[in-house]
């Protein structure tokens, strides 16, 4: 959502503005000496440059101003804008972003030579025993022994509370603080899915968002489709099942309430990991306005998978919740980042408490966040390798087991070994060994790994350096691992292990920073892609950063959280940090494919089964773009987004084409960053509230008199009152008689009413009308047709001529705020100088329409002092009286060719106004008719409708209206086009009456005409279609408005009607088919 | 032109629903209050800010018609509204339009100006109460934090997907007027209700 600065009123939301196309094209000073062409240029060329271009806005939902606006057209940014009559302005810069604005990521260097606080050895907490027996056989849970994977003690979860849910119908229990994931492993159970294409069992393979293998579905309380079970916390009741790589929507309407909230900040700081709760707590105590939203239900992100300077987080948790303007948003996914740093996010409020969820609170919402500053914290995803056979339960992220132990008391396996090209596996290794987790080996690619190989070994861990991985074997889980020298198949050693712990690096979560528009670029360092610059204002800090050095993490997040609130003028003290210890760091190896023997598939994207072979085909096959192989082979397209596989993916195309991967990039990151629910995106905005529904002040009426209602625009109009078993035919023939014969009434409050007062009032009508109104007496009323430039209809009405100055106009029903709009645009843009104001009283008046022969005398018993005869009040005049005692404006219009009035009087009298007429009208007869009837008796009458017997393709010509269109002023909007040659063409489309040669056919809107009685081969050449069809009352006999080519020539011809496998022969008629001399209208 | 004495006869665009506003402000607990104010007299001015008529009208009604962008001068029972640069909504006492509407004129002499009623064309509802900011911040996408939308500021915007003038009330804790035309305004009242189950 673009922020467009408004001149008057500042930056506000791009929905509350209209487009106006390109600026300063003025309307020609003298049409009428153009030629053809120019006329035509003026009319339908507009440039369309890339890069800054001027343009029109209105402030359409704010101060109705038309102003000026530069926008490069390549970015969307809003270089400059400016009123209108003011010159565009000559240079532009980007909007600066402050002073201390550093878009992208500050240089690494920055922070080298910080002194690092603390040193120590990293942290080994003394081996806790694993609960159970140790055997080796894990299987499926459900065997008597509960948890068996569930270590004594450490981790997040709260012991005293035990949650039971049901997985693929078997009950298991896990603990308060457990995701799906953690507590289905607790269970020994890591098997949760079978692949979509080649049905292989897929085990829990991260411990996040990342998740590529277990997606479930929910089956209870609500039916949810393809939810990642390592971020469905669990909750009591939950049952959920595994899915083949689908999902099943729910077949019931979700009963849950959604809803949406906008929010506004100084600084919004998304991850609540080391670097970004060192940013919020940098901010807290300025006083700047805060938001800080992390998906996990608490704070911490990574430190909390490795249980380091855990109470550092609960203290500066503490801080924030204290801190007034700090917001924190726990269980909140930043899903995408749009223009002028307008994020949204999705918080989970109520799902996590499964049965118990209040009905009152939404589910789920959606927060619209506009934040003067961002910093991305978002860290890393762990990158997995392609090695053989890499797809079978039990292979996971080596972060992500860590993570099990240290958050959830869960040992994901008992024996394992560890496949890494980098440090950060170590530590896993480590914490995983230490909860009494046999390590069997840690395999690392690099022939020399440094001090954590040292460390390792000192733990008791076999290091085999300058190894890989060639194969595993197993079925629903993990059963053996064959490791031999890098690149080589000789010399295979076998290890019979149950997980098998991966690490081929880290990617930086990019994917928010990429969609706010920055670059990223490849960093050969650590072999992955970076944030690199961005025109937001944001900055990117820790591991999304590519900054994987703990205290370097901190520091940064701090920094851009003090930056942030301090380029917001707001004064901030450095937090405090914990102490860091050094950690010993070696450079990592970059790998992605490892070789393997040939028949093992090496799997890229697990999700959409996506080998190294696929990616060869597709190279193969001369694909040389990601974006190309992506879409051959679908790697990085399924609900995970590539998380683990997008970089993997690049990597391996990079070394099948033989190119460096910096020279590939990465496939283009878009919203959302994870799936989000529609009926969370709609919110609140379903059922009733989906779109506004308008309503006049006798709608109650309307209702508790049986009405059914047409919607038009967002109006409810009542179509026809049906009375006791009545169909709409005949009850819009009994309305349709009632206003022939005797006195029937109408709610016409939706027509729009537009106040235009001023000195030059008449004279800008001119203009906009193409008939003359400044010859209106006071007192009087015409009616008018308005176009375009073009010469199309664009909208019909009355025009009140209330005092020299004042007139009332009225606008169809749907085209209201369009014709202000349009008043508005002329008036500002083009004739500044016209002194005239336009004011939208739609709704100021309500309008009641009374027709029919016995109109007057049920009129004359509520007027006593309204002189009723023709010549005291003619056609098209207007008189001010009372009307059962309420204060009235009465005019003499009629839509319907008989004696009728419209009474307009104040909506809140509208009631008292009706329900007069009502009863006064009872001996009369008097009957309540709808837009059906009301569109018969114009229809009889050949009136159009504009926008449904037009369509922006017919001038007032082809509607048979030249006597609405002045010859004699000057100019007017679109006079110059009836001197185009496609405006004066004989064929052009005019507007007839088409009556069906059986009177009792009925034809359907929109059907085609053809001339033969026989269909000739296609294309088969159409002379036009059918606007409007009704049945007749008054003439007895069903009837047509049609668009017909040259039909004011065709009068009396035959043409057909193909309706199915007939051809319907009907005859062409003058549009005006009911009381054609006009002896009905006067009574 | 209309009778502005009220009568037993007029009929507000909310009246309807004032039993229904009345339970979602008890079942808050006070947490938001919701009230229609109907029949408020609200005359639409047209003049140039600069003009002599400006200041002359600003006499007559006993206010400066505010020249800075989205804010409202209220005096005695006369609040002016900022609707554009030559723009104002003066709202005053149920049944003040016509005596409001011949004294602007009246002031504004021979000066090309526009006075139009528009008390019927939109109904104000009173949005008060601790949570009032939070319930509207679900369908106003304006800051509406008092350092941004304090005493003194009103805006034309979005309120849910009708448009509505927004005036803050003249105390911090005093919530706020939304000025809804009167056919959007049982959809606005509709979807307020829904908003503030969760207060409830």
């Amino acid at each position: 959502m673009l922020l467009i600065p408004c001149p008057w009123c500042g930056p506000r939301d791009e929905a509350e503005f209209h487009y106006g196309g390109q600026a300063h094209v003025a309307y020609p000073e003298d049409p009428a000496a153009l030629t053809d062409e120019e006329w035509a240029r003026y009319l339908f060329f507009r440039d369309n440059p890339k890069g800054p271009f001027a343009e029109r806005w209105s402030h359409a939902a704010g101060c109705r101003r038309w102003f000026n606006a530069v926008r490069d057209t390549a970015t969307n940014e809003i270089l400059a804008v400016y009123r209108t009559g003011e010159s565009r302005p000559a240079t532009f810069e980007a909007r600066p972003t402050g002073p201390a604005a550093r878009p992208g990521v500050p240089p690494l260097g920055e922070f080298q030579g910080e002194p690092v606080q603390g040193a120590g050895s990293p942290a080994a907490q003394p081996p806790a025993a694993v609960k159970g027996t140790g055997q080796s056989d894990p299987g499926r849970g459900g065997t008597g022994e509960t948890q068996p994977f569930r270590l004594a003690d450490g981790g997040r979860i709260d012991r005293n509370h035990p949650l039971t849910f049901t997985f693929d119908g078997i009950w298991y229990e896990g603990f308060r603080g457990d995701t799906l994931a953690s507590a289905l492993l607790a269970n020994g159970v890591i098997a949760a899915a079978t692949s979509i294409k080649l049905g292989r069992p897929r085990g829990i393979f991260s411990a996040g968002v990342e998740e590529p293998n277990a997606v479930v579905q929910i089956e209870a309380p609500f039916p949810e489709p393809m939810l990642p079970a390592t971020t469905v916390e669990l909750y009591d009741g939950l049952v959920a099942s595994s899915l083949p790589g689908q999902g099943r929507l729910a077949t019931e309407p979700d009963p849950a309430r959604y809803d949406a909230v906008h929010a506004h900040c100084d600084l919004l700081i998304v991850g609540a990991g080391p670097a970004g709760l060192a940013a919020a707590a940098a901010a807290a105590r300025s006083g700047a306005r805060v938001i800080l939203a992390d998906d996990q239900p608490e704070p911490g992100g990574s430190l909390l998978g490795t249980a380091e300077h855990l109470d550092w987080v609960s203290a500066t948790a503490a801080l924030l919740d204290a801190a007034p303007e700090v917001r924190v948003l726990r269980r909140t996914t930043v899903f995408g980042y749009y223009d002028d740093n307008h994020l949204l996010a999705v918080e989970r409020r109520t799902n996590h408490l499964g049965a118990q969820a209040p009905e009152n609170v939404s589910r789920e919402r959606v927060w619209r966040i506009r934040a003067r500053r961002v910093v991305l914290a978002t860290g890393a995803h762990e990158r997995s390798l392609a090695f053989g056979d890499n797809d079978r339960p039990g292979v996971m992220l080596a972060a992500s087991a860590r993570t099990y132990v240290n958050r959830h008391g869960v040992a994901p396996g008992r024996h394992a070994v560890v496949f890494t090209t980098n440090d950060s596996a170590y530590p896993a290794a480590l914490d995983l060994a230490a909860a009494g987790v046999e390590i069997a080996a840690i395999v690392d690619t690099r022939p020399a790994p440094g001090e954590w190989a040292d460390r390792a070994r000192s733990a008791g861990i076999e290091v085999l350096t300058g190894h890989a991985v060639t194969g595993t074997e197993g079925d629903a889980r993990l059963t053996a691992v064959t490791v031999a020298p890098y690149g080589e198949f000789a010399g295979q050693r076998e290890f019979a292990v149950d997980l098998l712990l991966v690490s081929g690096g880290w990617n930086p979560v990019a994917h928010l920073f990429s969609q706010a528009g920055g670059r990223l670029r490849h960093d050969e360092v650590l072999g992955t892609f970076v944030p690199d610059t961005c025109r937001q204002a944001l900055e990117v800090a820790g591991s999304a950063a590519g900054t994987f050095d703990l205290a370097a993490v901190l520091a940064q997040g701090a920094a851009a959280g003090l930056r942030a609130v301090e380029a917001e003028g707001y004064t901030a003290e450095a937090p405090a940090l914990p102490a860091v210890a050094v950690r010993p760091q070696s450079p990592s190896m970059q790998v992605f494919a490892v070789p393997a023997p040939a028949g093992a598939p090496r799997f890229v994207d697990l999700q959409r089964d996506v080998t190294v072979d696929d990616l060869a085909r597709a190279t193969g096959a001369g694909l040389r773009s990601v974006e190309h192989t992506k879409r051959y082979t679908t790697a990085g397209t399924a609900n995970d987004q590539g998380r683990t596989a997008g970089v993997l993916a690049s990597g391996v195309v990079a070394e099948l084409l033989g190119v460096d991967i910096s020279a590939l990039g990465l496939p283009t990151f878009r919203p959302p960053y994870t799936p989000v629910s529609f009926a969370t995106l709609a919110g609140r905005d379903r059922g009733a509230l989906h779109d506004p529904i308008r309503t006049t002040a006798l709608h109650g009426w309307h209702a508790e008199h049986g009405a059914l209602f047409e919607n038009v625009g967002q109006w409810k109009r009542p179509w026809y009152y049906p009375q006791d078993g009545e169909d709409m035919e005949t009850a819009v023939l009994r309305e349709c008689r009632a206003a022939r014969e005797g006195v029937a009434f109408m709610d016409a409050s939706t027509l729009g009413k537009i106040d235009v007062q001023g000195p030059d009032a008449a004279a800008f009508l001119d203009l906009l009308y193409t008939n003359m109104m400044s010859t209106l007496k006071t007192g009087m009323i015409r009616y008018g047709v308005m176009c375009r430039p073009d010469g199309m209809v664009f909208d019909d009405g009355t025009v009140i001529r209330l005092a020299q100055e004042r007139f009332l106009v009225t606008t169809t029903t749907g085209n209201a705020a369009a014709v202000l709009d349009w008043m508005e645009e002329w008036l500002q843009t083009e004739w500044p100088e016209l002194r005239v104001h336009c004011t939208s009283v739609t709704e100021q008046w309500a309008t009641v329409a009374l027709v029919g022969p016995r109109s007057r005398r049920l009129l004359g018993s509520l007027a006593p002092q309204l002189a009723l005869a023709n010549d005291d009040f003619p056609f098209m005049a207007w008189r001010e009286t009372t009307v059962a005692g309420i204060d009235a404006r009465v005019c003499r219009i009629s839509f319907s060719g008989e004696l009728a009035y419209e009474i307009n009087v104040s909506p809140w009298d509208a009631l008292a106004l009706w329900q007069a007429l009502y009863e006064a009208g009872a001996p009369y007869g008097i009957t309540p008719y709808g837009t059906e009837t009301m569109h018969v008796l114009r229809a009889e009458k050949g009136y159009p409708i504009i926008g449904q017997d037009t369509d922006g393709t017919v001038t007032p010509q082809d509607l048979g209206m030249s006597w609405a269109v002045s010859k004699k002023k000057p100019d007017f909007i679109g006079k110059r086009s009836y001197a185009r040659a496609d405006t004066v063409r004989p064929d052009r489309k005019h507007l007839v009456g088409l009556l069906p040669v059986d009177p009792a056919v009925f034809l359907p809107e929109g059907t085609h005409l053809v001339a033969d009685s026989e269909l000739p081969a296609p294309p088969v050449p159409m002379l036009g279609h059918v606007t409007s069809s009704y049945r007749s009352a008054a003439l007895g006999r069903t009837f047509a408005l049609a668009l017909i080519k040259g039909g004011r020539d065709r009068i009396g011809e035959r043409l057909y009607v193909p309706v199915g496998d007939r051809m319907l022969p009907v005859t062409v008629a003058s549009p005006v088919l009911y009381d054609p001399e006009g002896a009905r209208r006067d009574g | 032109m209309a009778d502005t004495a009220l009568t037993a006869r007029q009929h507000s665009p909310l009246a309807h629903a004032a039993d229904r506003l009345a339970a979602a402000t008890r079942s808050s607990g006070g947490a938001v209050r919701l009230a229609e104010l109907p029949f408020l007299a609200q005359v639409n001015v047209r003049l140039d800010g600069k003009s002599p008529a400006a200041d002359a009208v600003g006499l007559a009604l006993g206010l400066q018609l505010p020249l800075e962008p989205n804010t409202v001068v209220r005096a005695a029972d006369l609040t002016a509204v900022w609707l554009g640069p030559d723009e104002w909504l003066v709202v005053g006492r149920p049944g003040a339009q016509r005596d409001l509407e011949s004294r602007i004129r009246m002031a504004a002499g021979d000066g090309p100006v526009s006075v139009i009623d528009v008390s019927a064309q939109r109904t104000t509802i009173l949005v008060t109460g601790p949570r009032a900011r939070d319930l509207l911040s679900h369908g106003c996408p304006l800051d509406l934090h008092p350092r941004a939308f304090g005493p003194g500021r009103c805006a034309q915007t979005m309120l849910a997907r009708t448009q509505v003038v927004l005036v803050a009330r003249d105390e911090a804790r005093a919530g706020f007027w939304v000025l809804v035309r009167s056919s959007f305004a049982a959809y606005l009242t509709d979807w307020l209700l829904d908003a503030a189950v969760e207060y409830g």
